[in-house]
């Protein structure tokens, strides 16, 4: 029994060390998107329609859950929130009217202004004849 | 009346197509396009930061200039454009106080006051009605099986959507009357990987196959889009396609006004399929 309750607490105090709450940041993302992450009850439908969501490492109403939670480290770190391209299929289709597509917007601006680094360089851009609006829609989305 | 034309830097490179077919349907149908002089970028990708208004001058700064033209709607043929431009007037009507620190800061520019209506060149073909296009149409397309592309921006968020974000139809109503017919197509809202094309165009490859072969599934000769970003994705994609998957066989990609100037006996672009 001991050895049960010691390895339940040792559960307990990871899961704690993973989620460390940062609630000034996620006040931070709902300033700068308008939108209120409580809202949510993680009906899932985000995840569902997101055309991105194979490619994606966390889940759309994965990262809602964090933002509720106040857990940002694992969001710093994720592909999802680059790999979101703001297509609206998540907000059109939110039973709660939150929009997802604005608070991706907002952790994205949220890491640029605190970083103040690029996400991508031109050089790893591909080397061909592209459309302007590719070209300057991927720089405006995608650096500070 | 005659209706302020925005084209944007697409539409005079990689898209020229889409201009020079849609001002040839328009001068067919006579709706009068007056192209801006001195227009600027939209600021192409719409800032969804609530509290930086610095992203949104460039979009302002083009109505601004429509309406002290004397212009009561600016038209786009860029999806782009048009979803960009939309926003942004929705983001300033709704709070004079935005509005007038945007104003202050384009000191040189004169006021805007929120009386310009932006309109995809769709929603304009729509207003003037089915039995003006069929009336048109000079050559018989019957036999043509077309999917028809919306992508994201024509239609979300719903506040700008010129239609029906999950089932659309002006696309559809338009190719009927011009005797081609649409097919169905579930996969015509679904996202084509938009700017990611120049930094992962593998994402984009894996899009545009569930994309194309939906079409090709539901009996598809062709593919008409209305957005340059999509029209590149779809169409200059296919090669990174048949990289990932042999099998596949290549879709042709056209813009819904190629499309109207061939039925209106204007051009011979679909001759080759």
């Amino acid at each position: 029994m001991e050895t049960i309750s010691t390895n339940k607490e040792k559960r307990s105090t990871k899961l704690r060390l993973v989620l460390k709450k940062q609630e000034d940041w996620l006040k931070k993302v709902e300033e700068i998107s308008g939108q209120n992450v409580f809202a949510c009850y993680q009906c899932g439908k985000c995840s569902a329609g997101c055309p991105m969501s194979a490619e994606m490492d966390l889940l759309p109403n994965q990262v809602i859950r964090l933002l509720q939670l106040g857990a940002v480290e694992p969001l710093l770190n994720c592909r999802t929130i680059w790999l979101c391209a703001s297509c609206f299929t998540c907000t059109a289709r939110c039973p709660k009217g939150v929009s997802l597509t604005r608070l991706m917007e907002g952790v994205r601006l949220a890491i640029f202004r605190t970083r103040k680094s690029d996400e991508i360089s031109p050089k790893e851009m591909v080397k061909e004849t592209l459309p302007q609006i590719a070209l300057i829609g991927a720089l405006r989305k995608l650096t500070a | 009346m005659e209706i302020a034309y925005f084209p944007g830097c697409t539409l005079k490179t990689t898209a020229k197509k889409l201009e020079d077919s849609a001002l040839a349907v328009a001068d067919a149908l006579d709706i009068n396009l007056k192209e801006l002089p001195n227009w600027t970028c939209c600021g192409t990708v719409y800032s969804l930061a609530e509290d930086d208004l610095m992203r949104q001058v460039a979009p302002i700064r083009t109505l601004a200039r429509t309406e002290a033209l004397g212009y009561s709607t600016l038209t786009t043929l860029c999806s782009v454009c048009y979803n960009t431009l939309a926003q942004a007037n929705l983001f300033v009507k709704a709070d004079s106080i935005r509005l007038e620190k945007i104003n202050n800061f384009m000191d040189e520019e004169p006021d805007y006051k929120g009386n310009v209506e932006v309109k995809h060149f769709l929603t304009i073909l729509q207003e003037l009605g089915t039995e003006k296009l069929k009336s048109a149409v000079k050559k018989d397309l019957s036999g043509l099986k077309v999917a028809c592309y919306y992508g994201c921006l024509l239609l979300r968020p719903q506040s700008v959507g010129i239609d029906d974000c999950e089932q659309p139809y002006i696309l559809e109503n338009i190719m009927q009357a011009l005797g081609t017919k649409p097919v169905f197509f579930p996969y015509q809202v679904e996202c084509c990987g938009s700017y990611h094309t120049a930094v992962k165009p593998e994402i984009v490859a894996r899009r545009v196959y569930r994309i194309l072969e939906n079409a090709r599934e539901n009996g598809a000769n062709l593919v008409v889009t209305s957005c340059p970003l999509c029209y590149f994705n779809l169409k200059n994609r296919q090669k990174e396609i048949k990289k990932l998957y042999p099998g596949f066989k290549p879709m042709p990609i056209f813009y819904f006004t190629e499309i109207m100037t061939d039925a209106f006996g204007l051009t011979k672009t679909l001759e080759n399929i």
